[in-house]
Order: C-alpha cells, then structure tokens, then sequence
C-alpha cells in the first residue's frame, strides 16, 4: 500500500444504499430484543448466562456485517475485527476463570 | 499539491510562519495541522505536570513529621488522588502519543499530515474539555474527590464527594485517547510513503502503532466501567455494591482489564523513542530491528492478558492467582529483547554521548530498577506482602516517571532542535539531568525501604520510626523538582533567544531530518521515495544529500 493507493474507489460503490436489507435487519434486532427480554423471565439456571451472550452474539453479528459494513470491506477490516473478538473472548474467559471459580 | 513550502518570494516557510485562515491565537486553536496539534498537546501536558507535581511537592511536605503538619488526612487523600488523575490521565497516557507522535507520526512515514485532521483536532478538544472538568469539579459542594486513582467500588460508591464529574472528566479523556488511536492505525496503513514497507518504518511507528492498537481496544472498556459507577451511584442498581447484591471484584477486574494495558500505552512510545535515539547517537543501524518490532506488537498482546496481578490480595480465586502471575512473568520476555538489543546496538558504536542520549542512559537504569521490582510484585508470594506498601509507589515511580516521563524529557530534548528551530544550552540540560536523578533517587529508593519495613501507601501519618527516612525523602523531592525547573527554564531560554539549530544537528537518519527545521506546512516539497530501512547508517550519505 502506497501514498498513492487510498482506497477511494472500492469505498464508494461499497455504499450501495441496501434500505430494504437495512430494515430487514434492523426488525431482527428488535425482535431478539424481545426475545431477550422474555427469556429472561424464564428460568434457565445456569444457562441464562448463556443464552443472553448468544443472542447478543448474533445481534453483534448482524450490526458489525451491515451497519458496520464490514461484510463489503476488504480483508484486512475482518482480520482486524477478528482480531479485536479473539482478544474478546480470553478476556472473558480470564474473568470466568476467577468468577466461577472463586 | 501547490507548493506551500515557500513564499512569492520564493524563501522557504516553516509551518509557523504559514498564514492560513486564522492567525494569531485561532491560528492554533482552529488548525489541523498535525504539528501543531502535537504543540497544543505538549504545552497542555507540561502546564498539568507542572500542576502535579506541585501536589506531590506538598504531600512529601505532609510527610515530614508524623501527625498532621500542612493538611488533613481528607486533604492528602483529595491531593494523592488528583495527583494520581492528573499524572495518569491527563499527562502519561496522552503523553508520547498525542505530543510527539502527532508532530513525527507524519513525517517519519512521509506523509502530509494524519489521515483525519480534523478528528485529531478534536481529540485535542476532548482532552482539554475533560482537563477542565476535572479541575472544575474540584469547586463543586461535595468537595475534591477522595477514592484514588482507581476509583474502587464499593468506596467510589459510598463516598460523600463529588466522583460523578471527575468519572465524566475521565470518560471524555477515555475518548480522546480513542480517536487518537483510530487516526494513527489509519495513518500508518494509509499514508507511508512510496518505497516505505512495515519493516522500513522507524521504531518509534512500530511503537505508535502498537499503542494506538491497544487504545483502541482497550479504551472502551474503561469507559463503559466509568458509565456503570455513574449509574449505579446515580439509580443505586447494585452492581459493584456487595451490600445490594453486588460484585466489588468485578469492578477491579474491569477496572483493571484497561488499566493494566494503559501502562503499555504509557511505556512502549517511550521504548519507541529510545529505539530512535540509541542508534543515531551510536551511529549503527539498530541491532535486532525486526525483535524490537515484533516484541512492540507481542508486549501488547500478551499485556492486555495480565491484568489480574494487580488484584491478587482481592479474594479473587487461586486459579486466576497463579495464572495471571505465570502470564506476568511471560511479558518480561519481550521486553527483555528490547533490553538487550538496544544494549547491543551500542555494542562497538561510535558513541557520541549528547544531551538525548544521556537522558536515554538515565531511562534505562530508573526503568530497570522499576521493571525488575515489578517482578517483585508479580510473584504471588512476594506481593502479599508488599501490596498497598511504598514498595509499590517507589515501583511504579520507577517505570512511569523513570520510565515514560525521563523518555518524555528525552525526546523534548531530541526532537526540540526539530520543532523549534533553536538549540538549548546543552551543558545546562545534563546538569539539570544529573540533578533530577539524584532527587529522584533520594526520594523513590527510599520508599522501596520503607514499604519493604511496612509502610502502607495512601496515608497522611506514619509510625515515628520512618520519620528519619521520610524527612530523607522530602528532601530528595526538593533535590527533584529543582532539577525538573531547571530544564524547563533551560528550554524555555532556548526557545526565546537559542542559537539557530540546524536541519540535522545530531545526524539522524529517519525523515524527520531530512526536511529543514522547524518543518514547512505538510512537510516535504515532494513525497519522499524510501530505498533504506531507517537507521543503514552505511547509507547515511545518500539519505541524507539534501540536507543542509
Ligand atoms: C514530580 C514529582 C512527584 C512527586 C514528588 C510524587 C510524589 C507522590 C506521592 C508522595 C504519592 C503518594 C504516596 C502515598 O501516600 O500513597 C504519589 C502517588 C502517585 N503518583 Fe506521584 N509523584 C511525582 C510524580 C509522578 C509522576 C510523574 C507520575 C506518573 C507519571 C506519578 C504518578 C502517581 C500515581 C499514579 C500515584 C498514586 C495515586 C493514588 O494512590 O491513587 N507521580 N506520588
Ligand atoms: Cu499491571
């Protein structure tokens, strides 16, 4: 990557206005925002855990791919983000470590 | 690119003397200009050190007689607090970053400025506004806050003054230190100029780019614990608060996820400026180029994994104890390679022993002490002893003033010539130096003793057996800050009447020193082609033909 090589091109037909997409999506994180919700008057026990950071996983999922854009970006974008989520989760897992075994 | 470099008349213009569409005072608070955003910065954070260190000067004043002398113990405890503040937040972890990585950042990679000047002007805005704040909230009816820099729950939760402003005040400055980060990742990845590959780019980008990394992914995490204290001291939703079903620990975890990492953020610019003095002043391409980047890079990693070894005497679970303490040990690899690959670039150099260099000198004596005493307090065994003594303040003294903040003095006096155009007296500034590390001395070694006999940290009063060794002390930060004045008058003198600097006067190699100081408005006449890695001193003629 040079001085000359700005990303300018690729980074404008990369913003298509997708509204329909965009709803769609939007309408999906609403609903499992009531889903999160409900679940937890349920009594799950020791999944409650659980199933909240799996809905907010895919919820994730969906902002970071198309209202981050990151779907339509180039390589090095993912490789960050996948980065960034690794750290994430031994981060978690560190913490666990203590919580659940304290 | 019209040529901004030089007037009608066909002189050269330096970006002071570039008239834009503001002058005098707007001229600086409404520019984009990287270099003088970087200026902005550092004036900001020399005013807040000042202010500091003057908070430091009257709790060693405190401590001359056990009892009370000058203050109160809820004054001493605002005082060690607001001091912890100011150096942390609105000194070292904006520090090398925001002052000197904004002015060099851009030249060192060959490039015209950063990719979002505005965005960086506004992150200068963010630190001064979240300054502000916190100064401001000192004036508020509860009264200056109390609870250390580490703003503990459920204390944080429970005290009666004001910690609402102070966490905003940290909060915003949380998001200064982001977008900083966010500019500098795009910068290196966008902006190098032609020929400059990752493995050209001088150690002091390496070293930028690293931090900015962690700012980026740390930052937020901070600022979404500060949001939490708020809420729950605001709503009373029982988080941190064992006594509403809350979890105390879990703040320091939090806490402590970011914090732990920001001493990286503080450290690993001022390794970068090291990596850039040692080799211009042995005149020897740097020893292990590819280690100092690589461990700049591993030392982040591995460092945002660690943080639990602040919490050992906590209660938290003895799995975490023993993992986090064997993690710790592992973080001593990488920066052990940069130890000694520095130390082997001056192997058989032809030293010239100048001003930045004898500063460097001090750095890596003070941050030794403080890095192998942080081994000290790594292993679990030692620390429940030692945790919460002076052993702990003479430890962390050691890495972030003798550390970052002599690498702070280091690079003013490196890159001054640079900026400014002007020479200081050299003589003065390495008695200045030698000085400040007497005082230095004085003053933190002797809490090592008196932490290691017990001294707990945090309190106006003290056993009458220490009062010998506190009163040595006191004096050591008298012997100190005269050195710290003396530089500081030793600079200001050469910025008013100093003898012209030339373009390169110590013989660098990196970019920066091929262009004339100060620098024109976006720096270069023509985007440099890059043939060399940064420090080939056997390519030193050929770099540097055009400078004269
Ligand atoms: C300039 C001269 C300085 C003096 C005389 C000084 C002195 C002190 C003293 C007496 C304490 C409190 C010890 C206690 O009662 O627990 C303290 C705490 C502290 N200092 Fe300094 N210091 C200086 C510079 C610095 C610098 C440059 C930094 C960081 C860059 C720094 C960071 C801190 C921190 C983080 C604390 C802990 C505050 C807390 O307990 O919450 N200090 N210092
Ligand atoms: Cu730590």
């Amino acid at each position: 990557m040079s001085y000359t090589d700005t990303n300018e091109g690729k980074i404008a037909h990369a913003h298509d206005p997708r509204y329909g997409i965009n709803v769609m999506i939007w309408i999906t994180l609403l609903s499992l925002t009531v889903i999160t919700i409900a679940v937890a008057g349920l009594d799950l026990g020791n999944y409650t855990l659980l199933v909240a950071m799996f809905i907010a996983a895919i919820k994730s999922g969906f902002v970071i791919n198309y209202f981050m854009h990151i779907r339509f970006e180039d390589l090095l974008f993912k490789l960050f983000i996948a980065g960034v989520i690794m750290v994430l989760l031994v981060v978690f897992v560190l913490t666990a470590l203590d919580v659940f075994l304290r | 690119m019209s040529d901004s470099t030089v007037n009608t008349n066909g002189d050269y213009v330096n970006f002071y003397q570039y008239k834009g569409k503001h002058s005098g005072i707007l001229g600086w608070l409404l520019s984009v200009d990287h270099k003088r955003i970087g200026l902005l910065y550092l004036g900001s954070m020399v005013l807040f050190f000042l202010v500091g260190m003057t908070l430091g000067f009257f709790m060693r004043l405190e401590m001359w007689n056990p009892g009370q002398d000058v203050m109160g113990p809820q004054t001493y405890n605002a005082l060690f607090t607001l001091h912890g503040i100011i150096m942390i937040f609105l000194v070292i972890i904006p520090g090398i970053p925001a002052g000197f990585g904004n002015f060099f950042l851009p030249i060192q990679i060959g490039a015209e400025d950063v990719s979002f000047p505005r965005l960086n002007l506004l992150s200068w805005y963010l630190y001064t506004i979240g300054g502000l704040l916190a100064v401001a909230s000192l004036f508020l009816s509860g009264g200056p806050i109390d609870t250390g820099w580490t703003f503990y729950a459920p204390y944080s939760l429970r005290t009666g003054t004001e910690v609402i402003m102070p966490l905003m005040a940290a909060f915003i400055l949380g998001f200064s230190s982001i977008l900083t980060g966010v500019n500098f990742v795009t910068t290196v990845h966008r902006l190098r100029a032609p020929g400059m590959t990752f493995f050209k780019m001088p150690l002091f980008i390496w070293a930028l780019y690293s931090t900015a990394w962690i700012q980026i992914i740390g930052t937020p995490i901070i600022g979404i614990t500060i949001l939490l204290v708020i809420v729950e001291r605001l709503f009373g939703v029982g988080l941190f608060d064992p006594a509403m079903g809350g979890d105390p620990i879990l703040f320091q975890h939090l806490f402590w996820i970011y914090s732990h990492p920001a001493v990286y953020i503080m450290i690993l610019p001022a390794m970068g400026v090291v990596s850039e003095i040692i080799p211009t002043f042995s005149r020897k391409t740097i020893f292990g180029y590819g280690a100092i980047a690589v461990s700049s890079i591993a030392i982040a990693f591995v460092g945002t994994l660690v943080w639990g070894h602040h919490m050992f005497t906590s209660g938290m679970s003895d799995e975490s104890r023993w993992v986090y303490s064997f993690l710790t040990f592992i973080v001593a690899l990488p920066s052990g390679v940069k130890i000694f690959n520095w130390v082997a670039t001056m192997y058989k150099g032809s030293i010239k022993a100048e001003t930045p260099f004898l500063y460097v000198m001090a750095f890596i004596f003070l941050f030794s002490i403080g890095g192998l005493t942080g081994l000290v307090l790594g292993s679990l065994a030692t620390d429940v002893h030692l945790h919460d003594t002076y052993f702990v303040v003479a430890h962390f003294h050691y890495v972030m003033f003798g550390g970052t903040i002599f690498i702070f003095f280091a690079a003013l006096h490196y890159w001054f010539p640079k900026m400014f155009g002007k020479m200081y007296n050299t003589k003065i500034a390495n008695i200045a130096l030698a000085i400040m590390v007497v005082g230095f001395n004085m003053l933190y070694f002797t809490f090592f003793i008196l932490g290691y006999l017990g001294m707990p940290r945090r309190y106006y009063d003290y056993l009458p057996e220490f009062q010998g060794m506190h009163q040595f002390a006191t004096v050591g930060s008298w012997v100190l800050i005269a050195g710290i004045l003396l530089m500081f008058t030793n600079l200001f003198l050469g910025l008013k009447n100093g003898k012209k600097a030339g373009n390169n006067p110590w013989g660098g190699m990196t970019l920066e020193w091929t262009v004339p100081s100060p620098p024109p408005l976006l720096n270069f006449k023509k985007i440099p082609t890059v043939k060399y890695g940064p420090y080939e001193y056997e390519h030193y003629d050929e770099v540097t033909k055009n400078v004269n």
